[in-house]
């Protein structure tokens, strides 16, 4: 028995080491590989490098039409994720219960949607939007490509926030003779607006990290867009090329991984603020 | 399953009407008027990555001449660029090959001449490689640098990517099939192979010389080796004693006009020669 | 107009809305299919299976080594990432003191944001040539596995971090009441009661490695190869993709688009293997 006591009593001990070990190195590769981006990252960036245009291939210069791009088609996916993604929601939210068939599929659909790779809807968006569409390599179709990867995320969450609006806001509502119009408008929409917001940015996070989906929708062009039929270089494409493509890229490269971090770190932060602000009791888990 | 599937067909639907919409929009984006001696509207070029850097660097002056136009310039390899032409997603393909015997529905119009160069780190002591070598090397035959008189260590190979001109041609002078190559590397553009073997002091790879050599001016550490006891440089391409070279295209579908005639023509002028020689290519003689 | 009316409108549009979000999955999927249907139409299914390469200008399709490739790459990486991780989670709830265990959960949280071509450039700036030093290439299976790992540690470690914050606690006090050890608590107790949730992690970042594409044509080298060792460079389906779809035109296009759907069935095999281990649970 004594023996028994002290093996498991050494096992224990080898236990912890061992998770303790595991602590330590993965943070320190992790921190080794977060301070290797910012220090090399921080020599390169300054104002010129956020307003310049890239010149001699993107070694030098800065990145501001890619800024401007990446913007331009974040943009074209919010435009068009949150008006479907809305909707779809508050049916899926409102007015259909979870034994209805046809919410049902549409939740079972979105679910293999989410976990769809982003390279498979980058194939589907240039078949679909610059070949049979007719967008062309554009802002445009790398706006709505992206859309449709943004789309489940922000629905299961905007979902979530009116499915968590208590029962009584609607029973009063209807008490009231409101119509359901304004019912969602006035009553359900503030309610579950925190949630939307975070399905959004949580979208955006998304949207803003992804490559594969955009280098054959949005393409490769590296100027400043004149319109969204124009094709636009985002962020994480340009430190793709100037990483594979470009000999004596890697110092710029630094530079756009390290802004690319920065806007994704401000995201989560805000996701942070947001979810402690109004729901205190959830976590997080992105 | 029956309420179901008419939902699914009307969702299918309602994406068919948006989807006619939106291209409804995009045909009549190309508005490229002439009125007088002044040009406007937009061109779109595609194809191959060879000819993209020449074609960008063009755009960028023919523009600066006539403000209001814009040239866009997207990579996407030779026979891409003959493909997009053809279906009139470009309106000018570039062709970095002459047209093979099924491609003579197209116009072509030769923009400059390059050579395909075979190039290793600096730091590599061998000075020349015969074609029997570079065969064997690229066959598995010859595994290690000794062998062929260099110094003791692996060689690490360098292959294109399926679907490149530089690889037909590059197979063609040696008479090779791709499934013979036995490659420890594959590669996209130009720029890709140059900053593998900058990055690998026991690679070899073939690239366009222009690219090449003006990446050996801005001090990448690679070297180009001479073929066949010529060396590979603009000048033996440009009096024609090197064997392995091609005369880059520019390809319409129709005779051009209009805005696609003035690039071309300016692309075919006196006017671009410093550019070409810039990028090291070889100006056509006129 | 009437409130009827405009609650009538209003159904409709969300209606509307819904259909086109429910119905994306089937448009993808047709269009992945009309995109393929040349490849499949001329190419006997046989080809993409036994014919000597990938070659498609020499009109050789053979799929399997890139599919070789995917798995080798994604089982290598869970292999390491998955008591890593689950390790991680365990370290955050039950060993770290908090004043450590909130850095780095908000450490992991962090890492599981980082876009994946952040990942493929570190590796292909530092990984890479440190395994060339070793042995070159350097680009290579056991370079992609590194990058893989790093980028599914975070979504394993977080989901397990969720899943054991849900094993109620007085399975923890009646654990102490029965001075069990610590390690026995997390083996005998804590792993089986969350194991559902650790299985929904695995999954997931199974998903997510299967369908990386950057991270792995950065770093893996793009040879077509059946790999014998971990040191030699290898091809995943999506990296193929990535790589040919600017420049393939015809019947290679077609066959780009058929290594989608093969992708796309993998993916597909992978939802319904975790509904089955999971029985009907809905996963978050």
């Amino acid at each position: 028995m004594r023996d028994a006591l002290a093996v498991s009593r050494s096992k224990n001990h080898l236990a912890t080491a061992v998770v303790w070990t595991v602590a330590i190195v993965v943070s320190a590769s992790f921190l080794l590989l977060i301070s290797n981006i910012v220090w090399e990252g921080m020599g390169q960036i300054s104002w010129t490098f956020l307003t310049d245009t890239p010149r001699n291939a993107g070694r030098e210069g800065g990145i501001a039409p890619i800024l401007v791009s990446t913007l331009l088609i974040l943009a074209v996916c919010i435009a068009v994720s949150v008006p479907i993604g809305l909707g779809a929601a508050i049916l899926l939210a409102e007015y259909s219960s979870d034994q209805h068939r046809f919410g049902r599929f549409i939740r079972r659909s979105l679910d293999v949607l989410a976990g769809m790779p982003s390279i498979i809807i980058g194939l589907f968006g240039n078949a679909f939007f610059c070949i049979t569409l007719g967008l062309g390599f554009s802002i445009l179709s790398g706006g709505l490509t992206l859309a449709c990867m943004v789309l489940p995320i922000f629905i299961r969450a905007a979902e979530e926030g009116f499915r968590a609006v208590p029962d009584a806001y609607r029973h009063n509502a209807a008490a009231l003779g409101l119509s359901q119009v304004t019912t969602l408008y006035h009553v359900l929409l503030p309610v579950a607006l925190p949630a939307v917001v975070v399905g959004l940015i949580l979208g955006i996070g998304r949207a803003l990290a992804e490559t594969a989906a955009l280098i054959f929708t949005s393409g490769y062009v590296d100027r400043m867009p004149g319109s969204l039929l124009d094709s636009g270089r985002a962020l994480s494409v340009h430190i793709f090329d100037l990483s594979m493509n470009v000999p004596g890229g890697e110092r710029n490269a630094y530079g756009a991984a390290l802004v690319l971090l920065i806007l994704l770190l401000t995201i989560n932060l805000m996701t942070h603020w947001i979810m402690r602000r109004f729901f205190r009791s959830r976590s997080v888990s992105p | 399953m029956g309420r179901a599937a008419i939902w699914m067909w009307a969702g299918l639907w309602i994406w068919l009407a948006l989807g006619l919409s939106l291209s409804g929009c995009s045909k009549d984006r190309q508005p490229t008027t002439q009125t007088g001696n002044k040009l406007s509207g937009k061109i779109v070029l595609t194809g191959s990555s060879t000819v993209a850097p020449l074609a960008s660097e063009m755009a960028k002056r023919f523009e600066a001449l006539h403000p209001g136009v814009r040239v866009d310039v997207q990579t996407g390899g030779s026979s891409r660029g003959i493909a997009d032409t053809r279906q009139g997603l470009a309106d000018v393909g570039m062709v970095s090959r002459s047209l093979k015997r099924n491609e003579t529905d197209l116009m072509a119009f030769p923009v400059a001449r390059d050579g395909i160069g075979i190039i290793v780190h600096e730091d590599n002591a061998l000075s020349q490689l015969n074609v029997d070598q570079v065969a064997a090397i690229y066959t598995g035959k010859v595994t290690n640098w000794a062998t062929v008189g260099g110094s003791n260590a692996p060689i690490t190979v360098i292959n294109k990517a399926e679907g490149r001109s530089t690889l037909e041609l590059f197979l063609q002078h040696f008479r090779l099939k791709n499934s013979e190559i036995r490659a420890h590397v594959v590669i996209g553009d130009n720029e890709q192979g140059v900053k593998t073997v900058a990055g690998n002091p026991h690679a070899i790879g073939y690239v366009s010389i222009g690219t090449a050599e003006s990446d050996a001016e801005h001090g990448v550490p690679i070297k180009l080796l001479p073929l066949d006891g010529t060396e590979a440089t603009t000048n033996t391409v440009a009096d024609g004693s090197y064997p392995l070279s091609r005369v880059l295209h520019f390809v319409t579908k129709e005779e051009p006009t209009g805005l696609s005639k003035a690039f071309i023509e300016y692309a075919r002028s006196s006017a671009v020669h410093p550019i070409i020689e810039v990028q090291s290519f070889v100006a056509m003689a006129p | 107009m009437s409130r009827w009316r405009r609650d009538k409108i209003l159904l409709w549009a969300l209606r509307s809305c819904a259909c086109l979000a429910g119905t994306l999955l089937f448009l993808i999927v047709l269009f992945l299919f009309i995109e393929a249907a040349p490849a499949l139409s001329n190419i006997a299914f046989t080809h993409f299976i036994t014919d000597t390469g990938w070659h498609p200008v020499e009109g050789l399709y053979n799929l399997s080594p890139m599919l070789m490739g995917t798995l080798w790459a994604t089982l290598g990486a869970l292999l390491v990432a998955t008591p890593l991780g689950v390790l991680s989670a365990v370290f955050c709830h039950y060993y770290a003191p908090p004043a450590v265990a909130t850095p780095y959960r908000r450490l992991i949280e962090l890492l599981a944001g980082i876009p994946s071509v952040v990942y493929g450039f570190w590796g292909l700036v530092m990984v890479v040539p440190f395994i060339a030093q070793y042995q070159p290439p350097g680009a290579s299976l056991l370079a992609g596995i590194i990058v893989l790992t790093l980028m599914i540690l975070p979504t394993i470690a977080l989901i397990a971090d969720a899943s054991f914050a849900n094993v109620p606690s007085h399975y923890l006090h009646s654990a102490a009441a029965l001075g069990l050890s610590r390690w026995t608590t997390v083996a005998q107790i804590i792993l089986p009661t969350a194991k559902p949730g650790l299985i929904t992690a695995i999954v997931l970042a199974t998903g997510r490695a299967i369908g990386e594409t950057m991270a792995v044509l950065m770093v893996c080298g793009n040879v077509v190869n059946a790999p014998q060792s971990v040191f030699e460079p290898i091809r995943t389906l999506t990296a193929n993709i990535a790589l040919e779809m600017a420049y393939a035109v015809g019947n290679h296009r077609a066959a780009l688009f058929v290594s989608g759907l093969a992708l796309l069935i993998m993916i597909v095999a992978l939802i319904i293997l975790a509904e089955r281990a999971n029985g009907h649970r809905q996963h978050a």
